[in-house]
């Protein structure tokens, strides 16, 4: 029975709806079934024009991610049957087609697909670049074209880092498994460790016209969330932590024009409350479970940031020795910096530029323009200012954020007379 | 998005074999039906070769003609195929299962959508505009 134009319309809007929500997990068990990244789009791409051809006909069946399964697996059958003569499909797809798959439609097993999809494009056979372009398109299936703007890289330059990484998987037979318990550990690292450059690109953009991207840090703040729900991990937790702190912090970071705003001048009602609160709850959470990590000591520092009310009321004594703790566990001049900025409001800012220059004098950041804008800035605020200046000058060279550089620039300016 | 395939290659379909040839045309009609079938399919011709073709230029008014293609290289458009794809990946996915493309190459090209050249193209809904 044909169903009218409204109805139809509905149908459309529910498939919609469908691909939105559950577009990924279908792609994700096609992989497994299929054991081919692109075997497996291709049958999503038929398994939704399915749908779009009989759903209006026959109604949205009762559980849409199993049917656009196995219509996506039969198209794949199909398929090999037209087009056997010129492209055979290798002959591993076809075992797997092989199998009877009838029990692992009803929702078993079915969640654990996502996670063995997030393990392959973190595998770290998989150059880094390549895992965040990877776990970006198939994950959170944005397209290439966003994650190239997003990355300020030529789309084809993603295209290829994609193409050469599903290559990379199909020759190296890397596989579509979540990691034994022994290897869990350390594969779990380099997941988590693609998530929080994900967002740290989102959240610091390393160049281009805007402080920050939210697209990339709202992803992976749901990445977070979907490792979270999925993994058993404490790290998992402490990770998800820190970036709903830090991200609460978005909107006071930056004016409505774009420019920047230090932390000490930001309004703090312009602070997201909810997120503040969540992970403030989940910081909890992660201290009680365990000891001080390298995100649960990051979240925790953020945690004193956001709970005070404005800049005098930081606890600087805290921070220090959170970085402290930090440094011992995780040695690295970004870290140290940090800690030298928490050092100044704790004690002074020549105790600060003490270890500012200590760091420098390694050989260390000498390139790296944050390093020298702190450093101008204690300069100007014990009012030496010919040192001050000098800094910002390099700062300003190195910086390739547009925001950043204006901001360098008034301060250069003030510092003229 | 919509991306043009533009397939390239030295040997073309008038110079091979009448054996090779045929086989090359029966995979050109189970590739486009594939991609009518799946969706991705837009448009497609099949050009005829270079030495039918002549290039125009107008320079202050004035037209003049020159025989062949703008560019000589061993390697000449054959054809093409207008495709939608989720995005470049997919489109690359889709080229590389054209038959041109185990011959010669595929030049995947995305096609302009930005408002003004819809606009330009008359191509945006009037119903925006109106």
């Amino acid at each position: 029975m044909a169903l009218n134009g409204n109805d139809s319309k509905k149908v459309c809007e529910a498939i919609d709806a469908v691909y939105r929500s559950h577009s990924r997990h279908v792609f994700a068990t096609l992989v497994r079934l299929l054991g081919d990244f692109d075997v497996a789009e291709e049958a999503l791409y038929d398994a939704f024009k399915a749908a779009l051809e009989k759903w209006p006909r026959d109604g949205i069946p009762v559980n849409p991610r199993a049917w656009l399964v196995s219509a996506g697996r039969f198209k794949v059958i199909d398929a090999i049957r037209c087009r056997v003569r010129f492209e055979p499909l290798p002959d591993y797809i076809e075992e797997q087609l092989a199998v009877d798959i009838s029990d692992e439609l009803d929702g078993e097993g079915i969640e654990d697909d996502r996670l063995r999809l997030i393990f392959t494009c973190c595998h770290p056979a998989l150059p880094s670049d390549a895992q965040v372009a990877l776990t970006l398109r198939e994950v959170c299936g944005l397209t290439t074209e966003e994650i190239a703007r997003a990355f300020l890289l030529a789309a084809p330059t993603l295209a290829q880092r994609i193409v050469r990484a599903k290559t990379k998987i199909r020759d190296a037979r890397i596989p579509y498994l979540v990691p034994t318990p022994d290897m869990l550990p350390d594969r779990v690292d380099s997941v988590l460790r693609v998530v929080y450059l994900i967002f740290n690109e989102g959240y610091f953009a390393s160049s281009g016209g805007s402080l920050t991207r939210p697209e990339l840090s709202e992803e992976a703040i749901r990445l977070g969330r979907l490792l979270v729900e999925l993994l058993p991990d404490p790290e998992a937790l402490e990770l998800l932590a820190l970036m709903l702190l830090q991200e609460s912090r978005r909107s006071a970071r930056s004016l409505p024009s774009g420019d920047l705003v230090l932390l000490d001048d930001q309004d703090r009602s312009l602070r997201n409350k909810d997120y503040i609160a969540e992970g403030l709850i989940l910081v909890e959470q992660a201290l009680s479970l365990r000891q001080f990590g390298f995100y649960s000591l990051q979240a925790a520092i953020a945690a004193v940031h956001a709970n005070a009310s404005n800049a005098e009321a930081t606890g600087c004594a805290e921070i220090a020795g959170l970085y402290d703790v930090l440094l011992s566990i995780n040695p690295s001049p970004v870290i140290e910096l940090n800690r030298a900025v928490a050092v100044a409001m704790r004690d002074d800012p020549l105790a600060g530029l003490a270890l500012i220059d200590a760091i420098l004098a390694r050989g260390e950041l000498t390139d790296y323009h944050l390093a020298h804008s702190t450093r101008a800035d204690l300069y100007r605020r014990i009012g030496r200012i010919t040192e001050a200046r000098a800094s910002y000058e390099l700062a300003y060279n190195l910086s390739q954020l547009e925001p950043e550089r204006l901001f360098l620039e008034r301060r250069l300016l003030e510092l003229q007379g | 998005m919509k991306y043009l395939c533009l397939i390239c290659a030295e040997k073309v379909m008038e110079q091979m074999t009448e054996a090779a040839a045929e086989q090359h045309f029966q995979e050109y009609t189970e590739f486009t039906d594939a991609i009518r079938t799946s969706g991705h399919y837009l448009g497609c011709n099949r050009l005829q070769p270079t030495n039918a073709a002549i290039t125009v230029r107008v320079r202050n008014g004035k037209m003049s003609t020159t025989d062949g293609p703008y560019i000589e290289t061993k390697e000449q458009l054959g054809g093409y195929y207008l495709i939608e794809a989720r995005d470049l990946n997919e489109a690359i996915q889709v080229a590389a299962r054209i038959p041109g493309a185990r011959l010669g190459c595929v030049e995947v090209r995305p096609v302009a959508e930005d408002k003004q050249t819809l606009k330009a193209l008359g191509f945006v809904d009037s119903e925006t505009f109106r």
